[in-house]
C-alpha cells in the first residue's frame, strides 16, 4: 500500500492504495463517487472518461500511481452546488434541453469528453465536435442530440 | 406450439381488396406530420443523469455485501458430470450453490419451462455459455482464486449449429392467403432471393447488474438493472417458493435496454437470490463487458427466402415466404419473436396471395431473444431488398415499385386483418422521399454510374473506373410495424397502472414501466398532468419497486407510450371525474389539497381493456394481429470507396408514423438511436462464431458506431393517430430498427451495382459479391428472373460477376413445371 496525494474536482485527496489500482476504483469505491461509470473496462467505451490534468483518459486504463499530484475532474464537479441544490453548468443544461442524455450511462464519460473540448476553445463545428467525442461511445442517441448540445454549449445556437 | 391458417380470402388471385368497411376510418387529413406542441418538459431525471447522482445497480453500496460469479460451461453440448472444488482451497470463505440449492423449480420462468437457472448436475449442457455453478465471496481477490478452484466435469455431446439442420423446432407458423397457385400463374415474372442476417447485440452500455438482499421475512429483494420487474418478481416466487411480499424487484437506474434486458434478468436475479439466501449477506452480481457479450440474449439470426410473382407493371400478386430464425438452446422468447416475424414478413405491401411459413429451432448456442424490432428487422430487411431488387428488374425506380403496392385504407393483411384506420405507409415513405430529393439525387447517382462504366478500368482497382474514388449511391426502405403485443397478448397481459391523489393532496403515477432511456418517467407525468389540468412538475412518479407499483405489464414491445400510456389517461380520467363530483364540480387542481384533506387518499387502478373492434384467433392466427401498425420510411445516402469497399453512411433522412407525438425531442431520440442501430446491424455489426462460441465477445472486437460512423439524422415525426388509444400514440421505440438496414443496402446497391443478401454489408461481402474476390458466405440463391425482363437490367452499366460465376438462375415462370 501507497499513499497517494491528488486532487478530485479541486479538492485534495489522499488515498491508501496499491499502485496499479485503477483510477476508476479508486473513484467509485474508495471516494464513492460513483458518477463515473465503467463499460467495458478495456478503454473502448469511454463510459468512465475523467479529465486527467485537463486531458480525457479512460479511468479504467490508468493505474493510481500515475495520478499522483495530478488534477482530476470529475462529473461530481461540473454542477455549481448551492443552497437550492446544484445548478447544472452550460453543458449539462444544453443536454438536458436538447435531449444529450437518454440512459444516462455514457453521459458522465461524454461531458467530460465535451468538457475538454470546450476548454480548449473547442467551437460549435459538428465535424470538430464528432472528432472530440469519437471515444466515447453512446447506443441511444445516435449521437445527434449529444453534438447537438455541445455546439450549444461552444456557442452555437440551436 | 404450431399454428396453422387456413386461406381465408378466394378472391381473384390480382385483384386487390377494396373492400374498406364502414367503422374506424380515420381521415387521412387528420394526420398532423411533424407537429411540435410547446414547452415539452425536460427529462424528469435528467438532472440526476446529468451530475453523477443517478444510481445505477453497480453504484448502490449494500454494506457486508459479498461478490458474486457464475462459472460457466465451455462446452456447447455435453452432460454435466459433476464439479470438483480445490482441497487446497479454505471453501469455509466461500458461499458454492448448485442447483441442488434451490428451494423451488429449477427453471427460468418465461413461455416455456426449458430453461434450467442452473443445469444440475447429470443433466444436460445445451450452450457454452450456460450456468453450471455460484460462487459468492466477501472479496474479489478470495472470488477470483475461488472460480480458479472449480473444476467442471463433462462429457461431450455432438452439439447441432445448423438452424436449418436442428430438428428440434421451438414454434412454427404458416399464415396463409388468396390462391398461391394462381398467384404465380398469373404473375407477368417470379423471383427468387435468399437473405441472411446474423446474431446482434443490444449492446446498452451499462452491462447486466443484480444484487440480492436477503429480507427479514426470509425472502430476498433484488435490486437491478432490468426492463421487467414482475417478469423477475414471478421467477423468483417460483424458483424460491416465496410470497409476492417476500420476492421484492427494484429497479435501479437502468442504463439501456433494447431487450436485452427483458428476460435475462431474470437469470441474473435468481443467481444473486439464491447466494444471497445461501450467505444470508447481500450479493451483488455485476457482469463485465465479456460476461454481458458471451452469456446474454442476442437478436436472432435469421434465414428468409422469397418467392415472389409481380406483374409487369409492378404490382404484387404472390407472395411465398419462407422464414427460418436460430432460437438458440432455449425457448425464451423465440416463439413470439417468430410470429411477430412471420405476421411482418411480406412488408408493408397489398398482395392477394401470400403463403408465409416461419419456423425457429434449437441450436447449441446461447439462447437469442428481445432485441428492439423483435423479429421485424430480419423479415422486413429481406421483404426491402427483395422489393428493390424486383424494382430493378422491372426498370422502376425504388418509389415506383411502392407506391402502387403500400398498404391503404381498407386493406387486408396476410392474417385477414383489415386496415380500418391509421395507416401511413405512402405519407411517411412521401415524406422521406421528398425530404432526402430522392428522385433527384437517384438521378444523379445513376448519371454517376453510367459514366463510371464508360471510363477505363485503373490499374489494382477493379472496381474503380475512372479518376473518382468514391462512389455515392442512395437507398430507400418503407415498413410497418405493429403496435403494442401481438394478437391477444395485451388481452393476457391485462395491466394495470394507478394515478393516486394522496393524503397531502400531492398526485402520484403508480405503473411497473421501466425507465430505461427512452423517456418513460418524463411522457407519463405529461399525460397525466394534462388530463388533471395541473403543471407536469406536480405529478410524481413512483419507484419502479413490485412492493410499490402494480404490475403494468413488460416494457418492451413499443407499448408503453401507447398501452400504459392509455391506461394512465384512462385512470387520470376517472380520478379527475371522481373528485370533482364530490366538491360541487369544480376544477381538479382547485379542489386537490381540500379534497385529500377529507376523503384521505384516493387511488384509481386502471385495468386494460380490450381495444373495441380487435379481435384475433390465436388457434387460427387470423384477425388482428395488432391494434393498429406503426409506419416508417428511411432513405439513407451512402458513399463507397472504390478500392476498399468501405462504406460511410452520410446523411439519413427518418420517417416514422408514431400515431401521436407525445414529446418531440424524445420521440426524435428515439428515432435517431434507433436508426444508428439498423445502421450498425447493416454495415459493421457481426457475431463470429466458432464451435458455438461467440468470438468476438469483447468491446474490442463487437464493434458499434462511433459518433464519427454516425451519419446526420434527419427525422420527420408523422402523426396517424391510433382511435383505440385516449392520445392516439402507437409507440416508436422499434419502428426505425425495421428500415435502417434495407435503405442502406439498397444505398450500396445504388452506388455499387451489388446487391448484399447477408448482413452486416461489410466490404468484404460487397467485393465478393461484385466477383472480385472469393465469396466469403454460402452462395445464396437469388433471383430467377424471366428473360423478358433480362433487358431492363443496366448489365453494362453495373458491374457484375461474369455468367461462369452468378448464381443467378434464369428461369421463366411459365414453364409447365413452375406452374405447379
Amino acid at each position: 500500500m501507497t499513499t497517494w496525494r491528488f486532487a478530485v474536482n479541486d479538492a485534495p485527496v489522499e488515498v491508501e492504495a496499491p499502485g496499479m489500482r485503477r483510477l476508476l476504483d479508486v473513484l467509485r469505491e474508495d471516494l464513492a463517487l460513483t458518477g463515473t461509470k465503467e463499460g467495458c473496462g478495456e478503454g473502448e467505451c469511454g463510459a468512465c472518461t475523467v479529465l486527467l490534468d485537463g486531458a480525457p483518459v479512460d479511468s479504467c486504463l490508468v493505474p493510481i500511481c500515475q495520478v499522483d499530484g495530478a488534477r482530476v475532474a470529475t462529473v461530481e464537479g461540473l454542477a455549481e452546488p448551492s443552497p437550492e441544490g446544484a445548478v447544472l453548468d452550460s453543458l449539462q443544461q444544453a443536454f438536458l434541453e436538447a435531449g444529450g442524455a437518454q440512459c444516462g450511462i455514457c453521459t458522465p464519460g461524454m461531458l467530460m469528453a465535451a468538457r475538454a473540448y470546450l476548454d480548449g476553445g473547442g467551437a460549435a463545428d459538428e465535424a470538430a465536435i464528432r472528432e472530440a467525442i469519437a471515444g466515447n461511445l453512446c447506443r441511444c442517441t445516435g449521437y445527434t442530440k449529444i453534438v447537438e448540445a455541445i455546439a450549444i454549449a461552444a456557442g452555437g445556437s440551436r | 406450439m404450431t399454428i396453422r391458417t387456413s386461406p381465408g380470402r378466394t378472391s381473384s388471385p390480382i385483384a386487390p381488396s377494396p373492400s374498406a368497411p364502414d367503422a374506424l376510418i380515420v381521415d387521412l387529413d387528420a394526420i398532423v406530420p411533424g407537429r411540435i406542441r410547446p414547452a415539452a418538459p425536460l427529462r424528469r431525471e435528467g438532472p440526476a443523469k446529468l451530475t453523477g447522482e443517478a444510481k445505477y445497480a453497480d453504484d448502490l453500496v449494500f454494506p457486508g455485501a459479498w461478490y458474486g460469479a457464475t462459472i460457466r460451461s465451455t462446452d456447447a453440448h455435453a452432460r454435466f458430470d459433476g464439479f470438483d472444488l480445490d482441497p487446497a482451497l479454505d471453501w469455509s470463505r466461500v458461499a458454492v450453490v448448485s442447483a441442488t440449492d434451490i428451494p423451488g423449480e429449477n427453471v427460468v420462468s418465461l413461455i416455456s419451462d426449458d430453461q434450467p437457472i442452473l443445469v444440475p448436475v447429470g443433466g444436460e449442457i445445451q450452450h457454452h455459455a450456460e450456468p453450471l455453478v455460484l460462487l459468492a465471496a466477501a472479496d474479489r481477490e478470495m472470488l477470483r482464486r475461488a472460480r480458479r478452484g472449480v473444476t467442471i466435469r463433462t462429457t461431450p455431446i455432438a452439439p447441432v449449429f445448423d438452424p436449418l439442420a436442428s430438428g428440434h423446432v421451438f414454434a412454427h407458423y404458416e399464415i396463409a392467403s388468396g390462391d398461391l397457385d394462381a398467384g404465380f400463374a398469373a404473375a407477368d415474372l417470379v423471383l427468387e432471393g435468399e437473405y441472411r442476417v446474423g446474431h446482434q447485440e443490444q449492446l446498452y452500455i451499462e452491462n447486466n447488474a443484480m444484487i440480492g438482499v436477503p429480507r427479514e421475512d426470509g425472502g430476498i429483494a433484488v435490486h437491478g438493472s432490468l426492463q421487467c420487474p414482475y417478469y423477475i418478481h414471478k421467477a423468483l416466487k417460483r424458483a424460491l417458493r416465496l410470497s409476492d411480499e417476500q420476492a421484492r424487484v427494484v429497479q435501479a437506474e437502468t442504463g439501456g435496454g433494447f431487450g436485452g434486458k427483458e428476460e435475462y434478468p431474470s437469470m441474473i436475479a435468481l443467481h444473486a437470490a439464491l447466494l444471497a439466501r445461501k450467505t444470508g449477506k447481500p450479493v451483488r452480481m455485476i457482469y463485465d463487458r465479456h460476461e454481458d457479450l458471451s452469456a446474454t440474449t442476442k437478436r436472432h439470426p435469421a434465414i428468409v427466402t422469397h418467392r415472389t410473382g409481380v406483374m409487369a407493371d409492378g404490382r404484387l400478386v404472390a407472395q411465398d415466404i419462407e422464414v427460418v430464425m436460430d432460437g438458440g438452446a432455449y425457448t425464451t422468447l423465440t416463439p413470439v419473436v417468430l410470429s411477430r416475424g412471420a405476421i411482418h414478413a411480406g412488408g408493408p405491401y397489398r398482395c392477394p396471395n401470400v403463403r408465409i411459413r416461419a419456423r425457429a429451432t434449437r441450436t447449441n448456442t446461447p439462447p437469442n431473444g428481445a432485441f428492439r424490432g423483435f423479429g421485424a428487422p430480419q423479415v422486413e430487411f429481406a421483404a426491402e431488398v427483395q422489393l428493390g431488387r424486383i424494382a430493378e428488374t422491372l426498370g422502376l425506380s425504388p418509389i415506383e415499385i411502392r407506391r402502387p403496392n403500400l398498404y391503404q385504407l381498407g386493406d387486408t393483411t396476410p392474417t385477414g386483418q383489415v386496415l380500418r384506420e391509421s395507416v401511413a405507409a405512402a405519407e411517411v415513405l412521401d415524406r422521406a422521399a421528398e425530404a432526402a430529393e430522392f428522385e433527384g439525387v437517384h438521378a444523379r447517382t445513376a448519371a454517376a454510374r453510367a459514366r463510371r462504366a464508360g471510363a477505363d478500368s485503373v490499374p489494382g482497382s477493379p472496381l474503380r473506373t475512372n479518376g473518382d474514388r468514391m462512389a455515392s449511391g442512395i437507398g430507400v426502405a418503407l415498413a410497418w410495424h405493429g403496435a403494442g403485443f401481438t394478437g391477444s397478448g395485451e388481452v393476457k397481459l391485462a395491466s394495470v397502472a394507478s394515478v393516486e391523489l394522496a393524503e397531502d393532496g400531492r398526485v402520484r403515477i403508480l405503473t411497473g414501466s421501466t425507465e430505461m432511456g427512452q423517456g418513460t418517467k418524463t411522457i407519463f407525468p405529461q399525460l397525466v398532468a394534462d388530463e388533471l389540468g395541473l403543471a407536469v412538475g406536480d405529478v410524481a412518479i413512483a419507484p419502479q419497486d413490485t412492493a410499490i407499483v402494480p404490475d403494468s405489464g413488460p416494457t418492451v414491445a413499443s407499448r408503453t407510450a401507447m398501452v400504459v400510456g392509455g391506461l394512465l389517461i384512462e385512470a387520470a380520467r376517472r380520478l379527475r371525474a371522481a373528485v370533482e363530483a364530490r366538491n360541487d364540480g369544480r376544477p381538479f387542481a382547485d379542489v386537490r389539497v381540500a379534497d385529500a384533506a377529507i376523503h384521505g387518499s384516493t387511488r384509481v387502478d386502471q385495468a386494460f381493456e380490450p381495444y373495441p373492434h380487435v379481435h384475433f384467433d390465436d388457434d387460427t392466427y387470423r384477425g388482428d394481429a395488432y391494434p393498429a401498425f406503426g409506419w416508417a420510411a428511411c432513405v439513407a445516402t451512402v458513399d463507397v470507396d472504390l478500392d476498399t469497399a468501405e462504406v460511410t453512411v452520410r446523411d439519413v433522412v427518418a420517417a416514422d408514423d408514431v400515431g401521436r407525438v407525445i414529446h418531440p425531442i424524445l420521440a426524435e431520440g428515439q428515432v435517431e438511436g434507433g436508426t444508428l442501430q439498423a445502421i450498425g446491424y447493416a454495415t459493421i455489426e457481426e457475431i463470429k462464431l466458432r464451435d458455438g462460441r461467440y468470438l468476438n465477445d469483447r468491446l474490442a472486437t463487437y464493434i458499434i458506431p462511433t459518433s464519427l460512423d454516425a451519419p446526420r439524422i434527419t427525422s420527420l415525426l408523422v402523426e396517424a393517430p391510433f382511435s383505440g388509444a385516449p392520445h392516439g400514440a402507437k409507440g416508436v421505440g422499434e419502428l426505425p430498427m425495421d428500415v435502417g438496414a434495407p435503405a442502406v443496402v439498397a444505398a450500396i446497391h445504388d452506388a455499387t451495382g451489388a446487391w448484399i443478401h447477408e448482413l452486416p454489408a461489410s466490404p468484404e461481402r460487397i467485393l465478393a459479391r461484385l466477383g472480385i474476390t472469393r465469396p466469403i458466405d454460402a452462395e445464396p440463391r437469388l433471383l430467377a428472373v424471366d428473360d423478358a425482363f433480362r433487358e431492363p437490367i443496366d448489365a453494362g452499366t453495373d458491374p457484375r460477376p461474369d455468367a461462369e460465376t452468378d448464381p443467378q438462375v434464369m428461369r421463366g415462370p411459365r414453364d409447365a413445371d413452375e406452374r405447379r
